[in-house]
């Protein structure tokens, strides 16, 4: 297959297999073979155009002119490839998750759970893929729709109200300030195209402000404060949804679009040379550190994996933000080293509820013990959130503080070092109550099977990203500015 | 031959099918009559359009008549995009109607609804062909009369004080338009368009030009239900029969915008109306109301077909307000939108339609639940929404994008996140609907509940379908939109 085709089928594939849960819905087996059929097809599909990316290539499709002068298109860079490898890599764990999970807990309209979950990935890659603004901005509101039915799974009023805030905070940032900014861009630069060193040269300062505002609170998905309310509304969805869409898929589309918008719309070298994203760290770090103190006072365990995801998410803004190098690596590392550690984190959440019903934290005294590998790969993730060796977060964390000194930015590595401790603070505990307290309650065992393999991959992962993180680095290096 | 007089046929082949159906009578033959009728002039309409798009302007002298003596038709760049949204919206409410109209009205009404539909359409094609002003008058009242009887066919007695009301207010803004047509005529002794735009171009804005300006805007404001005149609308569109309402909120007010478009840019010249008086702020300002106030009511409405029927004035706001921008973008954006939101609306008010006739009415608690028993309905009515609302990927955005961008080129930032913002209330409105049908309990018997007829779901699903496409490949609305807007301005003094 040529590289264009191979786009292609990124989009098609899970687009297709979504068709075919919806006809297979009456067999449930099925069904969820044509899953986990559709989530390989579409890895490979993925996989097939990594060589052509490493090699410094940059495949194309035109699909058509939306617009004049602005086409629906897709272009893989570096930093897409990454992404895409990641959420397409985590659906076939998620998937096997999923089915232990949606059978263990006897969920209701898993069809159409299924579906939307396919859909969700078509989304994704869309914007992966994109190769301009208007085509990034038609997959990220898609995506937005198509997970609503997945966060309002349940259909009782807990989970309308989270819907409301869901869809509320991220269509009205996106409708509200990011199509703003967008069309701006337009007016000021006349193209919307991804270009290395940016496309807005032309503009003042005071403009440059204004648009980077308008796109960094516009992009809601990336959860800066105050726009992050969204996040913990999600958290009313069935698990394996927080797992792969609200610490992967969704919101990576979030920083993804963050990254790529400082990398190719503004340009880090033309932000560098202007006053216009010196409050960018500020917000980021006391998100970052704002998030992590809010995660420290959460009982319900899912909650606290919402704050800290929204405090990890602004790690990769606050990476970015500071326009050095080296940060920039890591930035596009923590993108893909927060994805599996935090998926693991998820992963075990959904696996202490099946199998004992618990949520809070407070719960937890002792099930290290009758869950032994759930809460082993638990701790695993654990390491990866603080950035300790031998876990991903660790790679990532190393190269976003040695860009912040290479930048000789002290309010960064200050936040860097302080969210740190906030993180042990708040993750430790779960683990040291898990294994070193008595187990309460009667007894139970693991979770399904199915969900034990799933978090011991993803634990997995975690751990040989520490060790072989050649692949991403190898992109994060490829990308302009990094 | 006859390609040759294709311009007379587009309207004469609907206005004498409407005499035909009353002669023959029969349901069937009616409604097979009134099929034919608009499939026809949606070919027509798509002939001379391209036939536009080769020569530039196609002038059509009635009856061997030479204008300015004879009435002209005349049909290029916005004609000829406004021939196709009408009669395209006619040629799909015709099939519609024949399930929705059998099961709303009494047997022995059918033949006149498809009578008085072919009369509304020969109207509505005949004000947006005609080049002469005083025969736009001549199919407005052909429009307008045949509207007020197919409002009040519908089975709501409250449809006969809409359609009342509507008759009186109707009356006005025709009467309006003809004491300006008049004050014209006695400046300039012509009643051509094309003649009448180069006499004024010599006369200037004396007093009963301005007079003339005036009573033309007010005039036909009330029939495009512009701010605060629309207050006929709700009431219309909510109690007539669901086919009247898709052919009415997808065409009438549209026309009426078309025909304001042809008086302010062709006859009185963009130089009189956006350079020497306020229009612009005037328009602006009242189309600012008509989107906050009446998508804010809107929100609040318990039947959905009225909240629709909000939602359409609000809806004409935003093309008022691209055309108070008066820019090629501004201009582009109304363009675009009358046929974005046409077709739009045309899908919203088809597929409403099917759910009043399984659920009995289209009221809030009604539409309990309906997710589950009718799924094709509500996931059309959920994606025609969506392009309601303007997300990428539907028609409406493309609407939004140029309304966006020519409030931005004309520096007011304002305007733009005024309408980023009240975009935010129609996802309000619309995930009422949406909450209802997928996250509420069914209300009890919802689960007898049918898919609506298959040929009313197919025809509306033609229109969803639409909405999608031009969401994609805006080659036809955004080019035609754009020719237009290039004509408007450049026929500026």
């Amino acid at each position: 297959m040529t590289s264009a085709q191979l786009i292609a089928a990124c989009l098609v594939v899970p687009a297709a297999g979504a068709a075919g849960i919806a006809l297979a819905g009456s067999w449930p087996n099925l069904r969820e073979s044509v899953t986990l059929g559709t989530a390989a097809l579409l890895l490979a599909c993925v996989l097939g155009l990594l060589p052509t990316v490493l090699a410094g290539g940059v495949p194309q499709l035109f699909v058509l002119e939306m617009l004049p002068g602005i086409a629906l298109g897709f272009r893989v860079e570096p930093l897409g490839m990454l992404f895409a490898l990641v959420a397409s890599g985590l659906w076939i764990v998620n998937s096997v998750y999923s089915i232990g999970y949606m059978r263990g807990n006897d969920e209701g309209h898993q069809t159409r759970f299924y579906v939307c979950f396919a859909l969700a990935l078509a989304a994704t890659m869309g914007i992966a893929l994109s190769a301009n603004l208007l085509t990034l901005f038609v997959f990220y509101e898609m995506l937005t729709l198509v997970t609503w039915p997945l966060v309002t799974h349940h259909g009782d009023n807990e989970a309308r109200k989270g819907g409301r805030v869901y869809l509320g905070v991220l269509l009205g940032t996106s409708i509200g300030l990011l199509l703003p900014a967008v069309i701006a861009t337009w007016a000021i630069a006349g193209t919307l195209e991804f270009t290395p060193g940016g496309v807005l040269g032309s503009a003042s300062s005071a403009t440059l402000g204004l648009l980077l505002a308008l796109y960094m609170f516009g992009i809601g998905k990336a959860a800066l404060m105050p726009m992050h309310r969204w996040l913990p509304a999600a958290m009313v969805a069935p698990t394996p949804v927080s797992a792969l869409l609200h610490a992967v898929a969704v919101v990576k589309a979030g920083v993804f679009a963050v990254v790529k918008v400082i990398v190719y719309v503004f340009g880090t070298g033309a932000l560098a040379a202007t006053t216009a994203s010196d409050w960018l760290p500020t917000v980021a770090g006391f998100t970052v550190i704002a998030a992590s103190v809010v995660a420290l006072r959460s009982d319900n365990l899912k909650r606290r994996l919402a704050y800290s995801t929204v405090s990890q998410l602004s790690y990769v803004v606050l990476a970015v933000a500071i326009l050095a190098p080296l940060s920039v690596i890591g930035a596009t590392l923590h993108i893909a080293a927060h994805a599996v550690g935090k998926i693991t984190l998820f992963f075990a959440a959904g696996a202490i509820y099946t199998a004992a019903h618990k949520t809070e934290v407070s719960q937890l005294d002792g099930i290290g013990r009758r869950m032994p590998w759930t809460m082993g790969a638990f701790a695993v993730g654990v390491l990866s959130m603080i950035g300790l060796p031998p876990a991903a977060g660790f790679v990532s964390k190393w190269y976003m503080l040695a860009g912040a000194l290479q930048a000789e930015h002290w309010v960064a590595v200050g936040v860097i070092a302080a969210s740190t401790l906030l993180n042990a603070a708040y993750f430790v505990p779960i683990v040291y109550r898990a294994f070193f307290r008595a187990p309460q309650g009667k007894a139970h065992g693991e979770a399904p099977p199915a969900m034990v393999l799933a978090l011991l991959a993803s634990a997995g992962a975690t751990l040989a990203l520490f060790f072989f993180p050649h692949v991403p680095l190898a992109l994060a290096r490829a990308l302009p500015g990094g | 031959m006859i390609a040759e007089h294709l311009p007379a046929l587009q309207v004469v082949v609907p206005l004498a099918a409407a005499p035909l159906i009353v002669l023959l009578r029969q349901p069937g033959v009616a409604w097979a009559l009134a099929v034919a009728a608009s499939v026809f002039a949606f070919g027509a309409s798509l002939v001379l359009a391209a036939e536009v798009a080769r020569v530039g302007v196609i002038s059509y002298a009635m009856g061997n008549w030479p204008p300015p003596w004879g009435i002209e038709y005349r049909v290029d760049a916005l004609s000829a995009f406004m021939l196709v949204l009408v009669s395209a919206i006619g040629a799909l409410v015709a099939p519609y109607a024949l399930r929705s109209v059998a099961a709303e009205l009494p047997r022995e009404q059918h033949y006149l609804f498809y009578a008085v539909f072919c009369l509304c359409l020969a109207g509505l094609l005949g004000m947006t062909i005609t080049g002469d002003a005083f025969n736009v008058f001549v199919f407005m009242e052909i429009a307008s009369l045949s509207m007020y009887v197919l409002i009040a066919l519908g089975r709501d007695r409250r449809a006969l004080l809409a359609s009342y009301q509507y008759l009186l207010l109707g009356t006005i803004g025709a009467t309006f338009y003809v004491i300006g047509v008049g004050l014209l005529y006695l400046v300039t002794g012509t009643l051509n368009i094309a003649d009448m735009a180069e006499r004024l171009a010599q006369v200037g804005g004396t007093r009963p030009v301005l007079a003339a300006l005036a009573f033309i805007t007010v005039g036909l404001s009330l029939k495009l239900a512009l701010f605060p005149l629309h207050l006929w609308l709700p009431n219309a569109y909510a109690y007539a029969p669901s086919a009247a309402t898709a052919l009415l909120a997808a065409t009438a007010t549209k026309v009426s915008v078309y025909v304001l478009l042809r008086f302010y840019f062709t006859v009185f010249g963009a130089g009189l109306v956006v350079r020497t008086l306020p229009v612009p702020e005037i328009l602006i300002g009242l189309s600012i109301a008509a989107i906050v106030t009446a998508s804010l009511v809107a929100l609040w409405q318990a039947d959905f077909k009225r909240l629709l029927a909000y939602s359409s004035v609000a809806q004409v706001g935003y093309i008022t307000l691209g055309i108070g921008l008066a820019s090629a973008d501004g201009l582009t954006a109304a363009v675009v939108h009358l046929f974005n939101h046409g077709i739009t609306k045309g899908a919203l008010f088809m597929l409403v339609g099917g759910i009043a006739l399984r659920a009995g009415g289209v009221n809030f608690a009604r539409l309990q639940g309906l997710g589950r028993a009718m799924p094709v309905t509500c996931l059309g009515v959920t994606l025609a929404g969506l392009s309601l609302i303007g997300v990428p990927g539907t028609a409406g955005f493309i609407s939004k994008w140029y309304l966006v961008l020519g409030a931005l080129e004309a520096g007011h930032w304002w305007l733009a996140g005024l309408v980023v913002l009240t975009s935010l209330i129609a996802v309000a409105y619309v995930w009422r609907f949406v909450e209802a049908a997928y996250l509420s309990a069914p209300a009890p018997g919802a689960a007898r509940i049918a898919e609506a007829p298959l040929p009313m779901l197919a025809v509306s699903w033609v229109l969803v379908a639409a909405c999608i496409w031009f969401g994609f490949d805006t080659s036809f609305t955004v080019e035609g939109a754009r020719r237009a807007a290039a004509l408007m301005l450049g026929g500026a003094p």
